[in-house]
């Protein structure tokens, strides 16, 4: 007779424990984001236009994109601290494009250009002009978008050979 | 079918029906309080109150909030405050209790840890009303992403940004969390539920557990005492003058919540100066301007009731300050736990337990003011000492506790 309960008991509980798992996964796909959101995941940007030590501003996925053309200074510098590597090279410039948030928390940094260097107010963290940290709390540089090289302009979500280098060599990492 | 009398009273009907004298009885008239107390006994009261406010004010703005990326920040700021009629009223009271809610909620804890109210079978009474914490603080963090100003929009930005766990990366997960790669529609949506219907549901249930966990342990007194309150109920109920002053316990409703409506009375009084007088304390000047992905405000800090624990966060590169700042958000769950002492009693009867507490209350003060302040120079070293200072009273806790001689 207990046994039979058991069994009773034991249907029940496994039936009713396989539904609310199969509602729990319907719960978390319900929070994903809409692959209409996931689709509008592409911009182009033309670098021509872009000014010596002169931040521009873009917009990808909804998050502000840095585009600094460096003066010849700016790359001197960069060569000296091994962080030309950040930079992307078009013709004989050099240009850091980066995603405009901290690392640390994702406030923006603000640009100055006599310093030529980031500060985010947020938790005082700083960057140079190639966007690479110089002072904590942050934990690396600003992360380099998805990008793929198409003449002055670049693709930003989608993966070129030099952005999968940049990958490849811990550079940045994957946004 | 049962077998029914003809009622000879509506409370006769009732009762017979639903109990409703067993319950008048459980519930308030021989719920106990003991008499030794003093008006912070009646902040749970005060908070009950101040929810209760809190819910019917929410009630009317919900009926002209527009929880779209597009419109929230007019149907508040436009439509809520200049063309319902008190649409003004039910903001600022929205807003003022918001911000007093967690005063009141910080004065019942400290209370609770002066007196030892988390010892000796309170332990869930102290667990319970922790957790009202954290979901008021989540009720809080959600509220204030509705009017989608710069702060809200920020806010949501960097306190979402936590659960990518620093160096773990968790991207997706923080991505999951919002609907998109930043805060936008789905994320405004979903904090718009979860700040009408689920966070509420959930303070609500967890109000009825926290006054259930005070049912059978009985509210603390003034000294810690042990009262037997069979004998002195016993004596109250016996209704003669002498023996009700020789009880040491007064019914809760109405002895007990007659002081509380006092208590109440004072303290609405300052709520409803700040209301009409001083609501821009609790509006922030960086909201009023409308949301924007591609600005931050030059300065970001929560409302100063999150500052102690932005304060822990900040100082520290990110992954030990992540670490540092979760510690922060759970430690207080465990002091039942990490208090060894068997001492029920006032602080000042306790020796360095004593010291403890207003250092900690001090501490936690001195972090909240430097949250608030630029991380540059000097203030960042305090808030860094103070923050360090915060885990070293903690580790300190039990030792000190062990040592206590036995009252």
């Amino acid at each position: 007779m207990s046994s039979r309960r058991d069994f009773m008991g034991m249907a029940l509980g496994g039936f009713t424990a396989l539904g609310g798992i199969g509602a729990l996964m319907a719960m978390k796909k319900t929070w994903d984001p809409l692959p209409s959101v996931k689709a509008a995941g592409f911009t182009t940007i033309d670098l021509k236009d872009a000014q010596e030590n002169v931040l521009v501003t873009e917009k990808w996925r909804g998050k502000p994109i840095f585009v600094l053309k460096q003066s010849k200074e700016m790359v001197e510098k960069a060569k000296k601290s091994d962080e030309l590597k950040r930079l992307i090279n078009i013709g004989d410039e050099y240009y850091m494009v980066a995603v405009g948030l901290c690392t640390h928390l994702g406030c923006i940094p603000g640009y100055d250009s006599s310093k030529q260097g980031f500060l985010c107010a947020c938790h005082g963290g700083q960057y140079d002009g190639t966007a690479m940290v110089t002072k904590a709390p942050p934990p690396r540089g600003l992360d380099i978008p998805p990008f793929k090289i198409d003449g002055t302009k670049l693709v930003l979500g989608e993966e070129g050979p030099e952005y999968k280098k940049m990958l490849a060599d811990g550079t940045t990492m994957k946004v | 079918m049962a077998h029914f009398e003809k009622a000879k009273s509506l409370n006769e009907w009732l009762d017979q029906r639903i109990g409703i004298n067993t319950l008048k009885k459980v519930m308030q008239s021989e719920y106990w309080i003991p008499k030794n107390i003093n008006f912070l006994w009646a902040m749970g009261m005060v908070l009950a109150a101040t929810f209760g406010i809190l819910l019917v004010s929410g009630i009317f703005l919900l009926m002209y909030y527009n929880p779209s990326t597009d419109l929230a920040f007019d149907s508040v700021n436009y439509t809520i405050m200049t063309e319902v009629g008190y649409g003004w009223l039910w903001r600022h009271i929205h807003g003022v209790g918001a911000s007093l809610v967690f005063l009141i909620i910080y004065i019942h804890m400290f209370t609770g840890i002066y007196y030892g109210s988390y010892k000796k079978g309170r332990e869930l009474i102290w667990i319970s009303g922790m957790l009202l914490f954290v979901l008021f603080s989540a009720e809080a963090f959600s509220g204030y992403m509705l009017p989608w100003g710069q702060m809200s929009y920020w806010a949501g930005m960097v306190i979402t940004n936590l659960f990518s766990g620093g160096s773990l990366h968790a991207d997706g997960l923080v991505e999951w969390i919002r609907g998109d790669y930043v805060p936008a529609q789905a994320f405004l949506s979903r904090f718009f539920m979860l700040h009408v219907l689920l966070m509420p549901l959930a303070i609500i249930g967890a109000i009825v557990f926290h006054f259930g966990t005070l049912r059978l342990p009985h509210v603390n007194n003034q000294d810690g005492k042990e009262i037997d309150f069979e004998e002195s109920a016993r004596l109250w109920k016996e209704g003669t003058t002498e023996s009700r002053r020789k009880s040491e316990v007064i019914p809760f409703s109405p002895v007990f919540l007659s002081k509380d409506v006092f208590v109440m009375g004072v303290y609405f009084i300052l709520f409803f100066y700040l209301v009409f007088y001083h609501f821009e304390f609790a509006m922030d000047p960086v909201n009023f301007d409308p949301a924007n992905g591609l600005k931050t405000p030059t300065h970001i800090y929560p409302e100063w009731y999150f500052l102690w624990s932005y304060e822990i966060l900040r100082p520290f590169p990110t992954d030990p300050g992540l670490v540092a700042f979760a510690i922060a958000q759970v430690i207080f769950f465990t002091l039942p736990f990490l208090d060894m002492s068997p001492n029920v009693a006032p602080a000042n009867k306790r020796g360095a337990f004593h010291i403890w507490f207003w250092l900690m209350l001090i501490d936690m003060l001195v972090l909240t003011f430097m949250g608030k302040l630029p991380p540059e120079g000097i203030w960042s070293t305090i808030g860094l000492v103070a923050a360090i200072t915060f885990f070293v009273l903690w580790i300190s806790l039990p030792i000190i506790t062990k040592l206590e001689k036995k009252l």
